[in-house]
């Protein structure tokens, strides 16, 4: 692997590469989809190919194929050295990569227990169990399980003599339930939205999840949801957001603008740009100082958890706002350079044949000190809110707005009624200054992220998002308006 | 290009492979190139190229799937025997209704040799050119040029063989000024069709026009879409419910709607994989022809696209929509999907407004609520308050939340000209007219 590796590398330099670096990547995926108790989908899926990056007379070029041999290695690197001259037609302020990155070792994910040696006929277990338990409440339309299992070899050099090697394994697994009524169709899902909760380890939190010990309930709830009063219309009160609600909106009004690229405009004609200026790093108050938000790609179970970004930079944690005050963006050697810094490991590709960029490693509020039974016994009036269901932001992560699967009225301290259709949206900074309560570390969790699309071509990354319940004053909710 | 002798092979050594079991395999190839620039240069600049193989095995009903890029060495044996081992774990699947047989398909034309040899430098020499023009006006330009070809084929051991190539070309530009921003977008397979110049020169003027946005209160106002915005009301209604598999869940905004008058008369809708003017395909990932869909003709509701699973629970026949079976769960969908133009220009659409809005896009469109199809999201890149006829001056973004049933039941005239543009997500093409809409619900502010 390491003599394919150099062979591009000494390519590259003979033709005149000021930097270049190559990343093998060998992906296996087993994933599994359970619908109304038919098995749909059982598929392993691997793949394996190369990547090649040139950076010729200041400008970048890149090239990727899936066949590793001598030959290609040949070929694409005089790609990428081809389309690095043709960006050097239309080129900008030459490209400083900072202090050279020489990182040499290997990292693997711990994980308890391997995912892999897990039998299919057990893993599929595992979801036909829950799809049971889900059927056995009345009223319920669409049953479905999800089971992905992700184990991922990546190798990288370039020319400044780093040399890494990294298998990192995924495990995510979740279960949906809709129920369907007149006019009205409600979902609910655990552990997490949109199929799945997902993690950098291994079986063990398959069974802490526990999917069949929770079927039941969320089943009831879809049902419940059908004929639930509606969440107050346009109205402005106290919201409390579970852990996996606030896992996504610190991901989407923090981790986005916190990302050096889009401040420098590199995302500007698709995903945008970003509210935290460069002059406002130091000098911005982006929340109250109960806000302490951290990035860092070392936590436990996190899916931007990792030993070295794809430009070698070793794993590490950085501060993003602390009490309150936005102090750290997400870099890679070329932005960092720009503000006189050095990166802070944030470049990922999707894939082999992909570039990497600036993404969010594990994005996270740092908890604070309330039991949540005493949060919302101290809350006199508002609604507590779980589980994402739809989320818009605008291009400069200013204004959003998010819709839950479920809600519940607080009322003098009790949580009441089951709310539907719950909404709230807000503007980034006021929003976070209205956060005036954060619950402790024992309710503190690391929610998974493996949607997060970004770039042209589009990359899918996957994000780790610790939280913890926190209160927030003065939302604006029950935008959608119902009969 | 593996070209459709070499591709027929390689499906031919992978059925092969699976002996007397009936099987399918989906052949991809890509060699997509893209330049991307920002700031008035060229930061991103990338190719890839690759295959991928798809294989669905049957034991009787039992189905298991492998996918693999791997195609030398032993990497066909372990593709057909990994599906192999998922068919013997799993349970019978009483939904499948076996490979389809035999299918002769219409050729249609969808690649252009220009296109496939288009280089990097033919790229750069484009977005020069467009950031040139950008400079010379101290706006910022910034977006992306790209150029590849596809094989897909799908083959099984029915004897059916489907091959289809094609080119694709995409050019986008968003031009910022210090308040303003202005986005024009290209797409065809012949990128001879993608006019980058003139749509840069568009870009600029609308950023220019859009400096120094006033704030006005969020509330009902009537719009004028360009086909940026239509586009987005086609993909999110195609997402939400025009496939089978949604209406068949009951999570589809055509539930207890069919054969009703819900939309505009002015409203008709189609899905036509045949048609060059979009970017067609013969045939579906099961290798089934493709069906030309009218799903929804002078506002009435006609009816859902259609895969096999879904044709067969519902009594119905398929129209060609399937997608690969690892997506399966997602049901058929539209990919060449066509709003029928009227008969007026964008022009007069704004003449004939005494007040409303003209929006040229939406952005970060998502689903709040189904049975409506209620999508919440913000404009973009540019928003002109329409008074007396004119466009009176620039306004800061808005957010909305609206269901796009009823914003395509309040439509009062369908532009004359029309726009081909490819999704984001998959690579969906539609055609769009732009449209006028006297009521459209706008719920928040931004900066």
């Amino acid at each position: 692997m390491q003599t394919l590796m150099n062979r591009a590398l000494d390519l590259a330099q003979s033709a005149g590469a000021q930097y270049a670096d190559i990343r093998v990547v060998e992906n296996c995926t087993e994933s599994t989809h359970v619908k109304n108790g038919v098995v749909e989908s059982l598929n392993f899926s691997d793949s394996i190919g190369f990547g090649i990056r040139v950076l010729v007379n200041g400008a970048w070029g890149f090239a990727s194929s899936r066949e590793l041999t001598a030959e290609e290695i040949d070929r694409v690197s005089k790609q990428a050295l081809e389309i690095a001259l043709a960006s050097a037609l239309v080129s900008g302020e030459k490209v400083d990569l900072g202090p050279p990155v020489s990182s040499q070792g290997t990292y693997a994910t711990p994980v308890t227990i391997d995912p892999f040696t897990i039998s299919v006929e057990d893993r599929l277990g595992v979801l036909l169990v829950a799809d049971a338990e889900m059927a056995r409440v009345k009223g319920v339309r669409v049953r479905q399980g999800n089971l992905v299992l992700i184990r991922e070899k990546k190798w990288f050099a370039n020319t400044e003599s780093a040399f890494t090697e990294q298998t990192i394994i995924e495990t995510g697994g979740g279960i949906v339930v809709t129920a369907v009524g007149d006019s009205e169709v409600q979902t609910r899902s655990y552990p997490n939205s949109f199929g799945r909760q997902q993690v950098t380890g291994g079986w063990e939190m398959m069974l802490q999840w526990d999917l069949p010990g929770n079927a039941e309930r969320i089943a009831n709830e879809a049902v419940e949801l059908l004929t639930a009063d509606s969440c107050p219309a346009d109205t402005t009160t106290t919201v409390i957001l579970a852990g996996d609600q606030l896992a996504l909106q610190v991901h989407e009004s923090c981790g986005h603008p916190i990302e050096l690229d889009r401040v420098f405009g590199s995302e500007a004609a698709y995903a945008g740009t970003s509210f935290l200026t460069q002059e406002k790093l130091g000098n911005f108050r982006y929340g109250s100082e109960l806000v302490n938000i951290t990035a860092d790609s070392v936590s436990p179970y996190g899916l931007g958890t990792f030993g070295w970004d794809d430009e070698g930079v070793e794993a590490q944690s950085a501060p993003i706002v602390r009490e309150g005050n936005f102090v750290g963006y997400l870099m890679s050697r070329e932005t960092a350079s720009r503000l006189g810094k050095v990166s802070n490991g944030c470049m990922r590709a999707s894939s082999w044949n992909r570039i990497p960029l600036i993404r969010m490693t594990n994005v996270s509020l740092e908890p604070g000190e309330w039991e949540l039974q005493d949060l919302i016994a101290d809350t006199e009036e508002g609604i507590y809110m779980a589980t994402n269901r739809s989320w818009s932001i605008d291009d400069k992560r200013y204004n959003f707005q998010f819709g839950t699967e479920i809600g519940w009225e607080i009322k003098n301290g009790t949580l009441g009624r089951m709310l539907r259709n719950c909404t709230y949206t807000g503007i980034t900074p006021e929003f976070w200054y209205g956060c005036d309560a954060v619950c402790n570390k024992k309710h503190w969790n690391m929610w998974g992220t493996p949607n997060c699309g970004k770039g042209q071509p589009s990359q899918i990354a996957h994000t780790g998002h610790g939280a913890a319940p926190a209160r927030f004053r003065n939302v604006r909710v029950g935008v959608y308006k119902q009969e | 290009m593996l070209g459709q002798k070499e591709s027929k092979k390689i499906c031919e050594d992978v059925l092969l492979r699976a002996k007397n079991d009936a099987a399918e395999v989906i052949l991809s190839f890509e060699d997509q190139s893209l330049t991307r620039f920002a700031n008035n240069y060229i930061h991103q600049n990338v190719a890839q190229r690759n295959v991928t193989l798809m294989v669905r095995l049957l034991l009787g009903k039992k189905m298991g799937l492998a996918t693999t890029n791997r195609l030398g060495g032993h990497g066909l044996d372990i593709l057909v025997e990994r599906a192999r081992a998922n068919a013997k774990i799993s349970p019978e699947d009483p939904d499948y209704p076996g490979l389809p047989e035999f299918a002769q398909y219409v050729a249609v034309d969808a690649f252009d040799q220009a296109t496939a040899g288009y280089s990097p430098q033919q790229r750069a020499k484009a977005v020069g050119t467009a950031c040139r023009l950008t400079g010379e006006k101290k706006l910022n330009g910034s977006g992306l040029f790209s150029t590849g070809t596809n094989e897909i084929v799908v083959a099984n051991t029915l004897g059916l063989f489907g091959y289809h190539s094609s080119t694709n070309g995409d050019f986008q530009i968003v031009v910022t000024a210090e308040d303003a921003s202005g986005r024009e977008q290209g797409s065809g397979w012949r990128v001879s069709d993608i006019p980058t110049e003139s749509l840069t020169r568009a870009a600029l003027q609308k950023a220019e026009d859009g400096t120094n946005p006033r704030q006005i209160d969020p509330g009902e106002y009537g719009v004028v879409l360009t086909p940026y915005a239509t586009e987005d009301l086609l993909t999110m209604l195609n997402y939400y419910g025009m496939g089978a598999q949604a209406v068949l869940e009951g999570r589809s905004w055509m539930n207890d709607r069919m054969g009703e008058k819900v939309m505009s008369e002015l409203v008709t809708i189609r899905d036509d994989g045949l048609e060059p003017e979009g970017v067609p395909m013969p045939f579906d990932f099961e290798g089934v022809p493709k069906q030309r869909v009218e799903v929804v003709k002078r506002g009435v509701v006609h009816g859902p696209v259609y895969d096999r699973i879904t044709a067969q629970k519902m009594g119905k026949t398929t129209t060609g929509h399937a997608l690969p079976p690892t997506m399966r769960s997602l049901g058929p969908i539209a990919t060449n999907l066509f709003m029928s133009p009227g008969k007026t220009s964008t022009e007069a659409m704004i003449r004939s407004t005494e007040r409303g809005l003209y929006i040229s896009r939406f952005w970060y469109t998502r689903l709040v609520h189904p049975r409506d199809c209620v999508i919440t999201g913000m404009t973009r890149d540019g928003v002109f308050f329409i008074e007396n006829g004119e466009l009176a001056y620039p306004v800061k973004d808005l957010r909305f939340t609206q269901s796009y049933v009823e914003a395509l039941a309040k439509v009062e005239t369908v532009g004359e000209e029309t726009r081909l543009l490819t999704s984001e997500f998959g690579g969906q093409a539609t055609r769009a007219p732009a449209l006028k809409i006297s009521e459209f619900s706008f719920t928040g502010l931004t900066a």
